[in-house]
């Protein structure tokens, strides 16, 4: 579990690194941190889906946000997008305090997200999904929209940008269909290429992966690079462990509902409260994929049966019940 | 059986008030339901409150026709805010509910006794009609052709109701080939979506609800610029004949209402004369059941119609592939 862990494909990426301030541990403090988040707790009924004391976000860099099913991570996505309120706890956005903000506001701000399921316009075309990723639009605001030649100019360059990103995501032969004729993966592109229509400072993407073919995938995975060279921050939800140890600069690893661990891709992993929590007994399972013998499909991480995610879960859960426990006679 | 008569009389009804009335409430109706899915079940509540609005403004205030109804659509607009920034937050069949509910509510009051020098409860109103005739620029006389004769009065409330009917159109039209148009039919789709995007997904829902409401009460209005006010019009089944008119031509479409609240009126004059008529040949049907038979029907159309043809006429074949 070295070097060779990049694939064969593509050079590997360049890492960003020294993030952080002092030893990795959950909560750390970072040294230029684009979102941090206090005290955020979310409850259903009894059950705590977050519960988060501290987490920073390091800025210009790609952080990946790992853990089983059902460990808060889509929750917390909500949270920190304006799409879901905490019980309690304050973040920041770029030292912009956001608890209360709406989600239109907190997009506008600069931190645009996706949807774990899609959320394509279906009856839209693909350019028409395109051009509403747009922010501050003349055309947008009511009295303006009657009048055409005071946004005719701003649309036209608008749909320049729309297309030169479909071509970029390989959607440019599609532009005119329906958004709802897109098969799963290609959805998946539509709404990243479409939440980067803002020139977002941060994107944070519910798996982007799942479901999008190999070959796909490693155009998506530049895409996310070339999104970090280009100075965004970006913050992703995945499952494929073979993905986040290749692109990620900074791990988090959550697990119901908390942070549990924190760190570089190569060391977080061999943190034991994250093989308990969340690689599990079925760790070999990802090291074949890591080394490319078994396609992902195969390995059944993120795409397939239910059946095997629920026992890993299972076991997952009954790990952590026993780490708890041992913690808890310390 | 005279079927020159019952062809003439279903002509008339295409240059007909009601049927500019429905045109102007089933645009109103395909702004908030075809183009930004606002399940609203209360145009029979917007068009009322635009009719009582002008005539009220009238007998109580002596105001010009022009300023009643003024008074009418600002009416409309503020019952949709009312309505609206509550109804909204809500998921959409809520707003269904809280919309036909406020539409009874609204009848119920201009129809109860206790506003009765205000209402005329259950007379309604009339004779408010001077101040908008004194403006008739038409010379007495009678005009027209055919079924289309009609006299100075009868014309200058139908070139009104045109004139209306075409700003209404092209005010819709511009708005929905913009990029405002665009962000409205992308809350249909998904509002999350939209909002996710940095739109401000209730404002684009009231303005909607405003838009629409103003264009219902535009209807209710010239439909009261030729006859009398009577709250027994803007009964619920109103609202489904608009829901019926907007879905024959295409609920996403621009036209779609024009030419379904064509066809609706144009059925619906020609089927009253000719069930009636038919019924002295047909032994077992009296005159009464005859006309009864004719909102029948209406149903069952309306119903075929979502089922075989829910883009309806005018709405785009592709579209329906991906409608689950
Ligand atoms: N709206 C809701 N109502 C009730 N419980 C919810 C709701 N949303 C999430 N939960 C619960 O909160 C927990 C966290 O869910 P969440 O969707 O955040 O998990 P996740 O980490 O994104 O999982 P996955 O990897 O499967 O996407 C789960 O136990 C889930 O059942
Ligand atoms: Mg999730």
């Amino acid at each position: 579990m070295s070097s060779d862990s990049a694939p064969a494909t593509g050079a590997t990426p360049v890492k960003t690194t020294g993030l952080h301030v002092g030893e990795a541990a959950p909560g750390v403090a970072k040294v230029d941190p684009i979102i941090v988040a206090d005290h955020v707790r979310r409850t259903f009924g009894g059950l705590t889906a977050v519960d988060v004391d501290h987490l920073e976000i390091p800025r210009g860099a790609i952080t990946a946000l790992i853990g089983p099913n059902g460990a808060g991570k889509t929750t917390l996505f909500n949270l920190l997008t304006g799409f879901d309120k905490p019980d309690e706890g304050t973040w920041t956005f770029d030292g912009h305090a956001l608890s209360g903000v709406p989600a239109y506001r907190v997009a506008r701000m600069g931190q645009v997200r996706t949807f774990q399921l899609t959320k394509a316009l279906g009856l839209l075309t693909v350019l028409d999904n395109m051009k509403l990723g747009a922010t501050e639009q003349r055309g947008e605001r009511f009295w303006s929209s009657l009048i055409a030649p005071l946004w005719r100019r701003q649309d036209a360059e608008i749909e320049e940008r729309a297309m030169e990103l479909l071509a970029k995501f390989k959607l440019d032969a599609k532009a005119q269909d329906f958004a709802a004729s897109l098969s799963g993966g290609q959805r998946k592109l539509l709404e990243m290429a479409r939440a980067l229509m803002s020139s977002p400072q941060l994107v944070m993407l519910d798996e982007p992966m799942a479901g999008v073919n190999p070959a796909l995938t490693e155009s998506l995975l530049h895409h996310i690079l070339d999104l970090k060279k280009e100075g965004m921050t970006v913050l992703f939800v995945e499952h494929d462990m073979h993905m986040v140890r290749h692109i990620a600069d900074w791990v988090v690893v959550m697990a119901e509902g908390r942070v549990v661990a924190e760190g570089d891709p190569h060391e977080v992993m061999k943190n034991p409260a994250v093989v308990d929590a969340y690689l599990g007994a079925h760790q070999d399972v990802d090291l074949g994929v890591v080394t490319g013998r078994v396609s992902a499909a195969e390995a059944g991480v993120s795409t397939s049966g239910t059946v095997d995610e629920a026992t890993i879960e299972a076991e997952a859960d009954a790990e952590l019940a026993a780490e708890e426990k041992r913690k808890g006679k310390r | 059986m005279d079927f020159l008569q019952i062809l003439s009389n279903a002509g008339a009804s295409l240059l007909a008030p009601a049927t500019l009335a429905y045109a102007l409430a089933a645009l109103g109706l395909a702004v908030q339901f075809g183009f930004t899915g606002l399940l609203n079940m209360g145009v029979a509540g917007f068009m009322a409150i635009g009719a009582y609005g002008y005539a009220i403004s009238i007998l109580q205030f002596d105001f010009p026709w022009w300023l009643a109804a003024l008074t009418g659509l600002a009416a409309s607009a503020v019952f949709a805010l009312i309505l609206g920034i509550p109804a909204l937050r809500l998921r959409g069949d809520y707003l269904a509910i809280v919309t036909i509910a406020a539409a009874e509510v609204v009848r119920l009051l201009f129809l109860t006794s206790a506003f009765d020098d205000v209402t005329g409860s259950a007379d309604g109103l009339s004779g408010y009609h001077e101040s908008f005739r004194g403006a008739n620029p038409i010379p007495p006389g009678t005009y027209g052709f055919g079924p289309w004769t009609y006299n100075q009065t009868d014309w200058w409330v139908r070139i009104m109701g045109l004139i209306v009917l075409a700003l209404g159109v092209v005010a819709v039209w511009r708005l929905m080939s913009s990029p405002w148009g665009r962000v409205i039919k992308g809350i249909r789709e998904d509002e999350d979506a939209v909002r996710s995007l940095g739109k401000n997904v209730f404002s684009y829902k009231l303005q909607a609800l405003v838009i629409g409401g103003l264009l219902m009460a535009a209807g209710g209005i010239v439909y009261a610029m030729e006859r009398n006010v009577n709250s027994g019009v803007y009964v619920t089944s109103t609202t489904f004949f608009i829901y019926t008119a907007l879905l024959l031509g295409g609920a996403a479409t621009v036209f779609g209402p024009l030419v379904g609240s064509l066809i609706f009126w144009v059925l619906q004059t020609l089927l009253s004369n000719l069930l009636p008529a038919l019924s002295q040949l047909l032994p077992f049907m009296t005159q009464i059941q005859a006309s009864t038979l004719r909102f029948i029907l209406t149903g069952v159309a309306l119903m075929l119609l979502v089922i075989f043809r829910p883009q309806g006429i005018f709405g785009n074949k592709k579209e329906l592939t991906f409608v689950k």
